[in-house]
C-alpha cells in the first residue's frame, strides 16, 4: 500500500499540548516537514521560546534548547558563531519575540546572523491566559485590556517584518497565514526558503505566521478564522517585505 | 625559568582563559572589566575564536548559553551592574546544567554606585546569583597571576561539575600591572559532553538542553541531583591559603584584593607584638568553613577585612559558629583599606581582648 500521508520524520511521536483549533500544530508540522525535505535534522538545533510553545523541545526531532523568555536569538546566535555549520533556528511567539524580546530580535536582524526564525503572531499571550500582546489589535479586548487597547494607554501594535525588513542583514522578512490550504501552502515556501536561505548563508530569515488564538479570543476554530482574516490581516498585510534574491534580481 | 609577562589583570583573564582553550566571548563594555573584551577582540579572530559584542548583557548571558548548550568551552565577562543583568541568564545556565566561566570585576554599588573596586557582591555572587536553588562555584583572586591561574582553573571546575563559575575579581586586580606565568596552568581532565546540542546526526535520539519541570516532583530530584553534584563540590574544591596563623591570637579572614593589603598589615601586627595572622579563601564556594573552624579553636578572635559593609563575616560567622568573637572591618563605594588602618584595627582588637 502506498503512504499518501504521514508524520514528518522531524516531528515527534507525541501527544501535542495545544488548544483545539489553535494553529502552532500546522506550523509544527510545516517546519518539520520543511527539515524533513532538506535533510537537515541530524544537523539541526531549535531554540524554543516561553510561551504557548514552550514545549517544543519535545515536540521536533532534533537537537533543542529552552530559552529564557525572548532571548532565543541570542541562544541561537551562541549556537550558530560557535556552530556556523549546523542549522539553527528559533520558534518564538508575539510577547516573546516583539514585547520582552524585542532587542534581541531586532540585533539579530541587525547582525545578520544567518539563522531562522519561525514567528507566531496571534495578537494575544496564550500561555498566561489572555493577556494584550505588543500585536494586540486597537480595539481588541484581552484581560489586561478589557476595555479594548486604547492606543492612548496601551500604545500601538508593532509590525515586526515592517520593521526588520528596514535591517541591512535581514535577507528574508515575509508574513504568511495557515488560514487556509493555499495559504498554508504558501506558507511552506516562505518556511523553506527561510531554511534554504541558511543553508546558502545569506543571513537572517524571519517567517511571521499569523495565527488563530481560539481559547482566548473566546471564539470557535472557524470563526478565529474567519476573526483572523476580517481583522489581522488588513493591520499585517501577507507578504514579503524583504527578500534579497529579489533585490538581487 | 619560566618566562613572565607583564600585564594588566583583565588582559591575563583573556589571555588565561585562550592558553586553556576558552576562545569563545560574548560580553558589553563595562568599566573596569573593558580590557578582557578588547584583549580577546584583538587576540580571538587570529586563533580561530570569536569575541561578540551583544547588544546587552542580557544577550550576551543568553549566547553564552547557546554557546554552552552546543558544548562550546567559553566565557563572558562584566562588572557588578552588568553581573545584575546577567543573572537571569545565569539562573538559566546554572538549570539548565551548563558549564561556562563568568568574570564579574567588581565596583562600587548599589545601582550605577562607582567605577572603584568593591567586593560588594559577595552576597550576589554566593547567594543571590539568579532566582531558585543554585550555586556557583566562585574564585576569588588576589594577585595578577591568580587572575590567570584561577581562570584557568574556574573554566575546567565548570566542565567537571557541569555548572557555571565565576571569577570574582575587583577593579584594583582588573586594572594593576603584574608578572604573569602562563606556561603552568594544572589540566585536569574533563568529562566529554554527550549531553551537547550540536545535531543528533541521525546517530541518537535528540538532546534537550532545558530548565524547564513543570511536573514539582521532577524538579525537585532534579535539584537534588544538582545538589548531590554540589555537595562533591563542597567535598573536593575546596582551597584557601593560611599565613601565620599557626599561633595567631587574631586571625583576620580576608579574600580578593583586600587579602594582600591584610598580609602586610598582620606583618606590621606581628611587628608591634601582635600575633596576628591570615586566612584567605579562594574559593568563595565551597567556603572554607571548616579552615576557618578550626583556626577558631586556637584563636582568640576573627576579623573579616572586605571592601563591602561586611558580607562575608556572615559566613565566617557561620563556620565559627559563636567559638570565638568575629569582629569586621571593612571600606566600602570603591574606598580600598590602607595597611595603616586595617594594622590599627588588628591593634585595637587586640587591646580589647
Amino acid at each position: 500500500m502506498k503512504t499518501v500521508f504521514d508524520r514528518p520524520h522531524a516531528l515527534c511521536d507525541v501527544p501535542l499540548h495545544y488548544c483545539p483549533g489553535c494553529t502552532h500544530g500546522i506550523v509544527h508540522r510545516l517546519v518539520a516537514e520543511v527539515i524533513d525535505e532538506l535533510g537537515v535534522e541530524g544537523k539541526t538545533i531549535g531554540i524554543a521560546p516561553v510561551g504557548c510553545s514552550v514545549f517544543a523541545y519535545n515536540y521536533f526531532n532534533c537537537d533543542m534548547i529552552e530559552a529564557a523568555h525572548g532571548r532565543a536569538p541570542a541562544v541561537a546566535t551562541g549556537v550558530k558563531r560557535t556552530h556556523p555549520d549546523n542549522v539553527v533556528f528559533t520558534y518564538q511567539g508575539d510577547g516573546d519575540l516583539a514585547a520582552i524580546g524585542t532587542a534581541e530580535t531586532v540585533h539579530v536582524a541587525a547582525r545578520g546572523e544567518n539563522i531562522t526564525i519561525i514567528f507566531i503572531n496571534n495578537a494575544i499571550y496564550g500561555m498566561t491566559g489572555g493577556q494584550m500582546a505588543p500585536t494586540t489589535l486597537p480595539g481588541q479586548v484581552t484581560t489586561t485590556s478589557p476595555y479594548g487597547r486604547d492606543r492612548k494607554i496601551q500604545g500601538n501594535p508593532i509590525r515586526v517584518c515592517e520593521m526588520l525588513s528596514t535591517l541591512d542583514g535581514t535577507a528574508l522578512a515575509a508574513r504568511v497565514s495557515v488560514d487556509t490550504p493555499k495559504a498554508v501552502i504558501n506558507a511552506k515556501k516562505m518556511i523553506k526558503k527561510a531554511f534554504q536561505n541558511q543553508l546558502d548563508g545569506k543571513g537572517f530569515s524571519i517567517v511571521e505566521v499569523l495565527s488563530t488564538c481560539p481559547t482566548n479570543w473566546g471564539m470557535s476554530p472557524t470563526d478565529a478564522l474567519q476573526w483572523l482574516r476580517d481583522n489581522m490581516i488588513p493591520y499585517y498585510p501577507l507578504g514579503t517585505y524583504k527578500d534579497i534574491d529579489a533585490q538581487e534580481a | 625559568m619560566a618566562k613572565k609577562v607583564l600585564m594588566k589583570g583583565n588582559e591575563a583573564i583573556a589571555e588565561a582563559a585562550i592558553s586553556v582553550g576558552c576562545i569563545h566571548f560574548f560580553g558589553y563594555p563595562i568599566t573596569p572589566q573593558t580590557e578582557v573584551a578588547e584583549y580577546l577582540a584583538k587576540r580571538l579572530p587570529k586563533v580561530g575564536g570569536l569575541c561578540l559584542q551583544a547588544e546587552s548583557e542580557v544577550a550576551a548571558i543568553n549566547m553564552t548559553l547557546g554557546a554552552a548548550a552546543a558544548g562550546t568551552r567559553v566565557m563572558t565577562s562584566s562588572s557588578s551592574p552588568g553581573i545584575s543583568l546577567k543573572s537571569e541568564g545565569i539562573s538559566y545556565i546554572a538549570g539548565s546544567d551548563l558549564p561556562c566561566l563568568i568574570v564579574n570585576v567588581q565596583r562600587g554599588g548599589p545601582g550605577l554606585g562607582g567605577i572603584q573596586p568593591s567586593q560588594a557582591d559577595y552576597y550576589q555572587a554566593t547567594r543571590g546569583v539568579g532566582h531558585g536553588d543554585l550555586r556557583l562555584i566562585v574564585l576569588a583572586p588576589s594577585s595578577v597571576q591568580e587572575m590567570a591561574s584561577l581562570t584557568a582553573q574556574a573554566l575546567d571546575l565548570a566542565d567537571i561539575y557541569r555548572m557555571p563559575a565565576m571569577l570574582l575579581a575587583d577593579g584594583a586586580l582588573g586594572q594593576m600591572m603584574e608578572p604573569v606565568d602562563f606556561s603552568a596552568f594544572p589540566k585536569r581532565d574533563v568529562p566529554e559532553k554527550t549531553w551537547a546540542t550540536v545535531g543528533h546526526n541521525n546517530a541518537r535520539p535528540h538532546n534537550i538542553v532545558n530548565s524547564l519541570y513543570i511536573d514539582p516532583q521532577v524538579l525537585e530530584d532534579s535539584v537534588k541531583a544538582r545538589y548531590q553534584r554540589y555537595a562533591e563540590v563542597e567535598k573536593n574544591e575546596v582551597q584557601y591559603e593560611e599565613f601565620m596563623t599557626d599561633d595567631a591570637d587574631i586571625v583576620l579572614v580576608a579574600f580578593g584584593i583586600t587579602a594582600r593589603i591584610c598580609k602586610s598589615a598582620v606583618t606590621a601586627a606581628r611587628a608591634a607584638g601582635i600575633k596576628a595572622g591570615l586566612l584567605r579563601p579562594i574559593t568563595l564556594w565551597p567556603f572554607p568553613k571548616d579552615a576557618i573552624s578550626a583556626a577558631a579553636d586556637h584563636a582568640k578572635a576573627l576579623m573579616s577585612v572586605e571592601m563591602s559593609m561586611g558580607q562575608m563575616v556572615d559566613d565566617v560567622r557561620l563556620a565559627v559558629n559563636g567559638k570565638k568573637p568575629v569582629y569586621f572591618y571593612g571600606r566600602t563605594g570603591g574606598m580600598i583599606p590602607s595597611v595603616e588602618e586595617v594594622t590599627k584595627e588588628i591593634c585595637s582588637l587586640a587591646n580589647a581582648l
